[in-house]
């Protein structure tokens, strides 16, 4: 039997040991890591494609929070004087709009993600958690359009924010984790019960609701607001505002509970993921 | 460690690999209203389900697609997979490239595994042909790097030079083909697992993708190989395993493996006959007793002189009586090209219900209209009004199509390669105009001046 002759590393081959399994398993976490550049590709594919053969191209990136806005601004704030901590309603509303408009999206896209892979994943082997990782990824580029507009409204509002920005990529990362952890395990669900996908749109609007992105958080007092932080989305709006505003709520026990409730989702969805993940390719 | 390294070096080896599959009546996909009906006032049930604890389904609703397979496959070893559909050959290549897990058994390889089970996975219409080549190979396992090197070598395959930066929706289907197989030609794995992807594209450029995989084979590669393409496997592959039913039912070299295979009644044959009704493929209107290849005198033969009829029969039973049957043979050659199908057309039979009985219905293809090589049939049973398939038995019967060389045949005296799906005898004619003088003076004349 001939040997190897062209193996170009010195390093042993990797063995590969396939067998059943069952219960949870590990989230093998090197593999992704190994597997980066797939990634990487995922997501740059995601961007070209997304807006060829449409008149408007990237600025739908900015014309779905932006005229949300408008609308906000003018109902809530103009008609029904919405109380909004003292910041102009506008830029009020805009700056939990752009997070929200990055997680709903998230949410959306990665939700599909699998089934929208079904031709991938029945035919190429990689760690099926990249597909969802990259379609909320890609969002950031969306993200950084909308955010432009926000550093426009900033001054025209005249609004400097303070050395709090530097906590701006902590809240951006909370965002992630939140669409990613929600991401996952609609995603899975949606490989079994495609009734996911009818759910989405309608529980994206009621979450928003639930979200005080049209009223201020301060609307609620005590106990409440840490029952509140619960919804990861609250944390970040509330947070956005704090750095980049000014606005009064200072983070707290409501931000800290966000990001313990984002985390575990994380968490709990990725191991549910791997666990269902080997029935992927039978199932979607 | 050193255990079980010193057991075995084999670049692949499989122990009583089993995958088993759901079948019947399960829908494709579930609603959480199945899920809540057949699980109401059992919550735990539906958690369980939910989070893929359910209890294994009953035995009658699954089938092994594979079940005790065992094999070692040692490094540098160039290997084929046949059996009929069904056989379970795509299911073992998915289970060793990890898309599905097994329900039992285990598998371990020795090598970094790349997987070719259909070409142009993860293509994207929109994108260029150089994008698409970079998307492709990504997600085939190259590294950037290792496809920017390859980048020339890729296209040049392909030949898509000029089209390079035109999104590939704008290809025709024969370039898109090119650019997919050259894409994962070039992935240069220690294993590779290769399913019947080289059924795509014309002759040439299959000539062409099979020279390719041998070169794969010649520089060490472990490379195991499905395909219903017998001369390929005999030419590729020095070993071929042979999957019946979701097991091995023969291991060894491929000339042989193949032959047995062609003869065997696990494969094709040129008479099949199903003795037990209740395993003959049918439904309760009809079943399938027999499928065979005859000559004009009536005798069975797997091998017909290309300049003869050869007459399809197929034997059934009808069970259920008012029903407008219509036999169906479908013809493809070895290369899985559908060459053509016919529908039983004999008038006496046509939208008249049948009684039940015992049926023989003959198809005559004339000679003189194949190209020689080996003929697979399909043999289906239909009801055109309204839509209904009786029977559908896939590679029932095979042929070989030979020619003698006596000169009376299409190829007439030429001896050599013949390419072609068919060979029909064409009437030929030529008329003579005798020379006249001033046609050749006019000829000689213009020759002179230039």
């Amino acid at each position: 039997m001939s040997s190897v002759t062209a193996t170009p590393e010195a390093a042993p081959p990797p063995v590969i040991i396939i067998k059943p399994s069952s219960g949870w398993i590990g989230l093998k976490l090197s593999e992704i890591w190994s597997y980066r550049e797939l990634l990487y590709f995922l997501i740059w594919r995601d961007l070209k494609v997304r807006y060829k053969q449409t008149a408007l191209g990237a600025l739908w990136a900015v014309i779905q929070p932006l005229f949300t806005m408008l609308i906000f601004a003018l109902f809530f704030g103009r008609l029904a004087k919405m109380p909004s901590d003292g910041i102009p309603y506008p830029i009020f509303s805009y700056t939990g709009l752009v997070p929200w408009t990055f997680f709903a999206r998230g949410l959306a896209s990665s939700s599909n993600s699998l089934v929208d892979s079904a031709n991938l994943i029945r035919k190429v082997y990689f760690p099926r958690l990249m597909i969802p990782i990259a379609d909320v990824l890609s969002g950031l580029v969306d993200f950084a359009i909308a955010f432009l507009v926000l550093i426009v409204m900033m001054v025209y509002y005249g609004v400097t924010p303070s050395s709090r920005i530097i906590w701006l990529p902590a809240f951006l990362l909370l965002a992630l984790v939140a669409a990613l952890a929600v991401g996952l395990w609609l995603s899975v669900l949606n490989v079994e019960y495609r009734d996911v996908k009818y759910t989405v749109p309608f529980l994206t609007q009621f979450w928003m609701f639930a979200t005080p992105i049209v009223y201020p958080s301060s609307l609620l007092t005590g106990k409440w607001r840490v029952l509140f932080g619960l919804n990861p989305m609250v944390g970040v709006v509330e947070g956005f505002r704090w750095c980049i505003l000014g606005a009064k709520t200072t983070p707290g026990p409501m931000i800290a509970a966000s990001a313990a409730a984002s985390v575990a989702l994380l968490i709990g969805g990725a191991f549910y993921f791997r666990r269902m993940e080997k029935t992927f390719a039978d199932v979607v | 460690m050193p255990t079980s390294s010193s057991v075995s070096d084999a670049a692949i080896r499989v122990e009583e690999l089993g995958k088993r599959y759901r079948i019947g009546s399960r829908p494709r996909y579930k609603t959480l209203r199945d899920l809540i009906a057949t699980g109401a006032g059992a919550p735990m049930r539906i958690a369980r389900t939910l989070i893929g604890n359910a209890p294994p389904p009953p035995p009658e609703q699954t089938i092994w697609a594979l079940r005790g397979v065992t094999f070692e496959i040692g490094h540098g070893e160039v290997v084929g997979i046949i059996g009929r559909n069904g056989a379970g050959k795509s299911t073992l290549l998915k289970v060793l490239s990890r898309i599905t897990s097994p329900d039992e058994g285990r598998a371990r390889i020795r090598g970094r595994v790349g997987s070719l089970l259909e070409v142009g996975t993860g293509f994207h219409f929109e994108l260029t042909g150089r994008e698409n080549i970079f998307l492709n190979g990504a997600i085939l396992g190259m590294r950037h790097s290792e496809i920017s090197r390859k980048f020339d070598e890729i296209v040049a395959f392909a030949g898509v030079e000029q089209f390079l930066d035109t999104p590939v929706k704008h290809y025709s289907s024969g370039m898109y083909l090119r650019l997919a197989f050259s894409v994962a030609a070039h992935l240069d794995p220690e294993i590779l697992l290769v399913d019947e992807v080289l059924a795509v594209g014309d002759a040439t450029f299959q000539r062409k993708c099979l020279d390719k995989m041998q070169d794969v084979g010649r520089r060490g590669r472990t490379v195991l190989f499905v395909s219903h393409n017998m001369p390929a496997i005999a030419r590729l592959c020095e070993r071929t395993i042979l999957l019946d039913s979701g097991g091995v039912k023969m291991d060894g070299p491929s000339h042989r493996v193949v032959a047995s295979y062609l003869s065997s009644d696990v494969g094709t044959t040129a008479a099949r006959e199903w003795r037990d009704p209740a395993t003959a493929p049918g439904n309760k209107t009809a079943r399938l007793r027999a499928v065979s290849v005859k000559t004009a005198d009536g005798t069975i033969t797997d091998a017909v002189d290309i300049r003869r009829p050869v007459g399809l029969e197929m034997v059934f039973d009808v069970c259920e009586p008012g029903w407008v049957l219509t036999p169906v043979f479908d013809f493809f050659n070895e290369e899985g090209l559908l060459l053509f199908g016919t529908l039983d057309s004999d008038p006496q039979w046509r939208g008249r219900p049948r009684e039940c009985g015992t049926y023989t219905a003959t198809a005559w293809i004339p000679g003189n209209l194949l190209t020689e090589g080996t003929v697979i049939v399909d043999a289906e049973l239909i009801t055109t009004h309204p839509t209904a398939q009786h029977f559908y038995e896939r590679q029932a019967v095979a042929f070989h199509v030979v020619d003698s060389m006596e000169g009376d045949s299409a190829r007439g005296d030429w001896g050599g390669s013949m390419p072609g799906v068919i060979r029909p005898m064409l009437r030929w004619s030529t008329q003579v105009a005798p020379a006249r003088d001033e046609t050749h003076a006019r000829v000689a004349g213009k020759a002179d001046v230039s």
